[in-house]
């Protein structure tokens, strides 16, 4: 296990050295409500971690926790060998791009940029240089006696920051800070983003809802689901071997089977499968590319068991570029989606595949 | 667009009331100003400066306009200190209880000012509260003459009435900060104490004129207050104003004064507004 691996259970035993930023068994309540039940996670230095989750996950709870605009309830935040969550929010070395930005409307944007080196009694000599630099960095540089409100949203997100990365964070938070951005330039920012995270080196905390950039982005994402941590890794681990139905389905298109097994033998309806699995009740997971339309419609005799085939009716074919979207009905109302590069459309029935080794068994977790 | 007849029919009433009711009168204020009055009391239309020119001669009017003006700045800066810790803490800290406390600032808006103004007077008189109650003590053994009949209960009074409308203002203000402003400063370093200096206080800085404008040109042009309370050391330059226009039926001297209050006034309030329109930000 790496260094950034995620310790579900409270206990403190193997936790990494490493870690820069280290949640433990983190507990928050709003009145009665439980918004995290308990979230235990480590960020390690020049991570770039993304907290993943729908609205209400409790993701943006997380955030504020760490910067210090709410207090815990029960559990610990540690930064570098320091004890983060009895600090007051203005002596964390952590600082907060916020999602509408929250620029001082009656400074300029060099002021704003000033305003955390003035806070914490930077020398004033070197106050306009590390501005500068500042706003260098976010190709902002032209703008520095402007007043925020004249800047457009994409703009004022930039010199937020600037104005977050000027203090020298050891971490730095980000919450939804791309959301108000029309797509493109949501694009051009994801992307800027990343590479100056990679420049300066600061571990990055990025929250957000949109799991397209979160696969983008990070290093690593934790998906959030109801104030528990539903799975934790490098966005290629989760999407090709999500650990619960949820993962599965949030991140990325995924067909659900729920299959009997007996005898080694997973079933789904008509489609059938090796596995490997002891007997009883089974989820697999089982992404759309995965499936094919069988080449050789040999018989069942030749059938190898660790391909699973099955016949299906196309129901609807949507083009998608390089491949196409199949929806595939297999009879007892059971649909599956498959993405498959055609030449055409296709209609009719056809002889399905896929590879026993594709469908990942997954934990369902109640709501 | 608007039809024309629409935009006529809606923009001549409010026109026709503001000239008849407003700019007619203070036109023949501004002529009786030059008018004088004779000894029986007639208006005769001889144009001079000479009532202009009294009011600096008579070192009377400057003396009561003076004081009129530091009871007005007293009054000002007491609303101040009062409506402002008042205002942040229902918009700050007040969370339950910030309905019910909003409530209590406005009641006494709709208690009628005489009302207030005789409350006053049974607290601060010879045998008011106040004083019986530090002789029940026996902090003192008669009763105190000063607390009623002094610019001091003229302060006290004007201060209970115009704190209100300092308060609000203030508290709207201090509403309209965005939150996340103030934790962003906390964000960046500032203790909750640089925040207030840095980003709550000049961000709330137009309320804070607003209430002062209020309280200043409200007070500069009371009279029933020293009227009640004040006696004749805290007679205010709007007391001169009522006794010229009623009793000493002597018009011209009277539009002279209001003109000059006037003048006065609108030059704060183009003054504040100045100000104000500088420190506002949305």
């Amino acid at each position: 296990m790496t260094a950034s691996t995620i310790q579900q259970a409270p206990a403190a035993s193997s936790r990494p050295a490493e870690a820069l930023l280290s949640i433990r068994s983190v507990v928050k309540r709003f009145e009665k409500r439980e918004v995290l039940r308990g979230i235990s996670l480590d960020v390690a230095q020049g991570e770039f971690l993304t907290i993943l989750g729908e609205s209400g996950s409790g993701k943006t709870t997380l955030l504020r926790l760490v910067a210090g605009f709410e207090q815990l309830d029960s559990g610990e935040i540690w930064i570098a060998g320091d004890r983060l969550d009895q600090m007051p929010a203005y002596r964390r070395p952590v600082n907060t791009v916020f999602q509408s930005y929250a620029l001082f409307p009656h400074l300029s944007v060099f002021e704003n940029v000033a305003y955390g080196l003035r806070a914490t009694r930077v020398p004033s000599t070197e106050i306009p240089e590390r501005v500068k630099q500042a706003l260098d960095m976010v190709k902002m540089a032209e703008f520095i006696q402007s007043p925020p409100q004249r800047l457009s949203g994409g703009q004022q997100q930039r010199v937020a920051l600037a104005r977050a990365l000027v203090n020298r964070p050891r971490v730095l938070l980000l919450d939804e800070p791309l959301s108000a951005l029309d797509a493109n330039l949501r694009r051009q920012m994801q992307s800027e983003l990343k590479a100056l995270q990679r420049e300066v080196g600061i571990t990055f905390v990025f929250v957000t809802h949109d799991q397209e950039e979160a696969m983008a982005l990070s290093d690593r994402v934790a998906l959030l689901r109801a104030g528990l941590l539903e799975q934790v890794g490098k966005p290629r681990e989760i999407y090709g071997r999500p650990q619960t139905a949820y993962a599965a389905q949030f991140i990325g298109q995924t067909n659900l089977l729920r299959t009997e097994v007996r005898d080694g033998i997973a079933s789904s309806g008509a489609i059938v499968w090796q596995t490997f699995e002891p007997a009883g009740n089974v989820t697999y997971s089982l992404r759309p590319e995965c499936i094919r339309i069988s080449r050789s419609s040999g018989g069942p005799e030749f059938a190898d068991i660790s391909t699973a085939r099955f016949r299906g009716q196309i129901r609807n074919q949507t083009f998608a570029g390089a491949l196409d979207l199949l929806e595939i009905d297999c009879g007892n109302s059971q649909i599956l989606r498959a993405r498959i590069p055609t030449q055409g459309p296709l209609s009719g029935e056809h002889e399905f595949e896929f590879s026993a080794t594709d469908a990942i068994r997954v934990r369902e977790t109640g709501s | 667009m608007y039809s024309r007849a629409y935009r006529t029919s809606v923009t001549i009433p409010p026109l026709l009331w503001v000239t008849v009711f407003l700019l007619v009168p203070y036109a023949l204020l501004f002529c009786y100003s030059f008018w004088s009055v004779t000894p029986s009391r007639e208006i005769v239309h001889n144009w001079s400066l000479r009532n202009y020119t009294e009011l600096f001669r008579n070192s009377m009017y400057p003396t009561v306009l003076f004081r009129s003006m530091r009871i007005a700045g007293a009054v000002t800066a007491l609303a101040l200190v009062l409506g402002y810790p008042l205002a942040y803490y229902l918009s700050f800290h007040a969370t339950k209880r910030k309905d019910l406390l909003y409530q209590l600032v406005i009641i006494p808006l709709w208690a009628s000012y005489l009302v207030r103004g005789y409350a006053w007077k049974t607290i601060l008189g010879s045998d008011g509260v106040l004083n019986g109650f530090l002789q029940y003590l026996y902090i003192t053994h008669q009763p105190v003459e000063f607390f009623l009949y002094s610019p001091f209960a003229v302060v006290l009074t004007l201060t209970h009435i115009y704190t209100p409308f300092t308060f609000l203002p203030i508290y709207a203000s201090l509403e309209h900060v965005p939150r996340n402003l103030i934790e962003a400063s906390h964000d960046l370093g500032s203790s909750p104490w640089q925040s207030f200096w840095r980003v709550i206080a000049p961000l709330s800085l137009p309320g804070v004129l607003a209430g002062a404008t209020f309280a200043f040109v409200l007070t500069l042009g009371d009279f029933l207050a020293p009227l009640l309370v004040g006696g004749p050391g805290g007679i205010m330059i709007s007391n001169i104003v009522v006794t010229l226009f009623g009793a000493a039926y002597d018009w011209p001297k009277g539009g002279a004064i209001s003109l000059c209050m006037l003048v006065i006034v609108v030059g704060i309030l183009y003054l504040t507004e100045r100000i104000e329109r500088k420190f506002s930000f949305q």
